[in-house]
């Protein structure tokens, strides 16, 4: 069984704080981390290498310093490493992101793709979907569940209401949740792998097979017009009076405002 | 591509169990407003497998005409089917614009019409306009965890396409006036479509409220100490004739679930009251709820960030202040 994931490194958003003067982000210092449903979908591929001796080949699109989020990867005991990376791919908008990743995973042999559901920096949770498009495969979105039968998955999809039950054959592609699991940690011997035993493979603009036209920012069918911060809104009054008098002014706000 | 000839908006309308989900409605109105200014037509796609609901009403929010594919594999959510309906009627009649609810239904399905139809998506949309100038929909949108806004455009490809979020497009100008014009599409499905099969279908149970449709929150953030004193909070909220809700922090500590979760990676919310209890104010919580029309904060620690938020910020204990409060609260009328 061969299973890409294709994983996203992200600035820790969390991580990330607000100045309160001109409310503007403070990214200085902020660290990169593996999107984390990115890394469920790596756990996910690894239990099912754990149970299944399949092979797990990781593939991320990005600047060079992506290489160590495809160490990590590796030093949790992923296979294969591939980072697709060329100034012809930079500001790619989700369309040609995912001609681009489907150009590359045409190129290795796989029964399963997994794809975090969405990044936490860009939340579009488009990719998978589009990727899977592109390939012409089946996709199950949001998979909080996962079994593997034969050829066939059996798998728990979250929607806001309900679950679904599915089976499906492979190949195909599944986005998976952070609920999905906990990943594992990276082992001292993993980070000596990845770092002495196991390679970065690098894939540039030659190395695929796709038309210029559907690479990076010229590709993209959709483009940012702008980009602004909100404005900072004026805080409200501010009270520090014991609990009587404050449920008192709660109470008198909500008459004024006509809530009660 | 020649743009001209495209023209509408077409809204794909939500359906589950037959019955129309609120933010297609929401979008019905959006969508109205944007053909108004376009002076083009409001358009909406159903499909489905058995009609379990009064489909007036679309037409009352200011729908013009509804296209309804009505197939066996249609009750149900599956990618294929739904994307080779939606597919089919962009190709057959050529929207110029294309709305999909933020669901997650319209999440799964946006990114694979808007790939096959070679065009571009904008995700998780929160406010559109009509660019004077070119007619180009300017498609603004949170990102990076929700403090910067970004307007997205599509200018070279058509349809333009973006999910809405639940919630932020208000419902105005109903007329019940207005006439419906169904017309039934056939599209050609294969067995093939139905590339997985769905083995069985687990509804949560009704208890869960949806808490984008209260008009009051009172939402519970790390600080309330324990799961404990979740009934505190309720007991506040029907008081209120609210519901509870919670920030992300208290969803991963087991406390109460995602279905009542405010925030980026939760439910946008815009009550007329949202109380915060206990929240800090990350800002991807801010991005789910500082819409609302009213915000209170009680939180101990005065530096909280949700203070700059709040229009009424009270600086204390809330297992002191909430008691007093219902305390005092009249009680709501039955």
């Amino acid at each position: 069984m061969n299973i890409v994931v294709c994983i996203k490194q992200v600035p820790d958003t969390n991580e990330v704080k607000l100045d309160p003067k001109t409310g503007t982000l403070i990214r200085d210092g902020v660290p990169s981390i593996i999107n984390p449903d990115d890394k469920a979908g790596l756990e996910a591929a690894l239990v099912l290498k754990d149970r299944f001796d399949a092979k797990v080949t990781v593939l991320t699109m990005g600047p060079p310093q992506a290489d160590k989020a495809l160490r990590e990867a590796l030093a949790m005991g992923a296979d294969d490493a591939i980072l697709l990376t060329d100034r012809a791919f930079a500001g790619a908008d989700t369309w040609a992101t995912s001609m681009t990743l489907a150009a590359a995973i045409r190129k290795i042999d796989y029964d399963l793709i997994i794809a975090g559901r969405q990044a936490i920096d860009g939340d579009t949770a488009q990719v998978g979907p589009q990727i899977a498009e592109k390939l012409e495969l089946p996709q199950v979105s949001y998979v909080k569940e996962l079994d593997r039968d034969g050829d066939h998955l059996f798998i728990t999809r979250e929607f806001e209401d309900r679950m679904h039950k599915i089976k499906l054959k492979m190949p195909c592609l599944i986005t998976t949740l952070a609920e999905l699991n906990e990943p594992r940690y990276m082992s001292v011997a993993g980070i000596m792998d990845a770092y002495r035993e196991k390679e970065v493979t690098t894939w540039t603009r030659a190395d695929i097979v796709i038309d210029d036209a559907a690479l990076g920012l010229k590709g993209s069918p959709t483009r940012v017009k702008k980009s602004f911060t909100k404005a900072v809104k004026a805080p409200g009054k501010k009270y520090d009076v014991d609990a009587a008098q404050a449920a008192q002014i709660i109470l008198d706000n909500l008459k004024e405002k006509y809530i009660i | 591509m020649n743009i001209s000839e495209y023209k509408d908006v077409l809204v794909f309308i939500e359906q589950r169990d037959g019955k129309i989900e609120k933010v297609s409605k929401e979008l019905v109105c959006k969508g109205r407003e944007i053909a108004n200014t376009l002076g083009s037509k409001c358009k909406g796609a159903l499909l489905i497998d058995e009609v379990n609901d009064d489909l007036n009403e679309l037409f009352h929010w200011g729908l013009d005409e509804l296209y309804v594919v009505k197939h066996k594999s249609l009750g149900e959510f599956m990618t294929e089917p739904y994307a080779k309906a939606v597919t089919h009627i962009c190709k057959e009649h050529k929207p110029e614009v294309v709305f999909f609810g933020a669901t997650s239904i319209g999440r799964d399905l946006a990114p694979r019409v808007s790939s096959r139809m070679d065009t571009g998506l904008t995700a998780d949309c929160t406010s559109l306009a009509v660019d004077e100038e070119t007619n180009n929909l300017m498609m603004t949108r949170p990102a990076f965890g929700g403090n910067i806004m970004a307007t997205i455009i599509c200018p070279e490809h058509r349809p333009q396409m973006t999910t809405i979020r639940p919630g932020v497009m208000a419902m105005l100008n109903k007329d019940e006036s207005r006439k419906a014009l169904i017309t039934e599409v056939e599209v050609p499905f294969t067995n093939a479509d139905s590339n997985i099969e769905i083995l069985e279908v687990v509804k949560h149970g009704h208890e869960q409220v949806k808490i984008e449709d209260a008009s009051v929150l009172i939402s519970a953030g790390r600080g309330i100490g324990g799961p404990d004193k979740l009934n505190l909070l309720g007991d506040l909220a029907s008081k209120l004739n609210g519901e509870v809700s919670s920030s992300r922090a208290v969803v991963d500590a087991g406390w109460t679930n995602k279905a009542q979760q405010v925030g980026q990676t939760g439910t946008t919310v815009r009550p007329d009251l949202y109380f915060a209890c206990g929240i800090s104010g990350a800002i991807q919580h801010l991005a789910g709820m500082e819409e609302s029309e009213f915000i209170v904060a009680i939180n101990k620690d005065e530096t909280a960030p949700i203070f700059d938020t709040a229009d009424l910020s009270i600086v204390g204990d809330l297992n002191a202040v909430i008691p007093e409060l219902i305390k005092i609260l009249p009680n709501r009328e039955k």
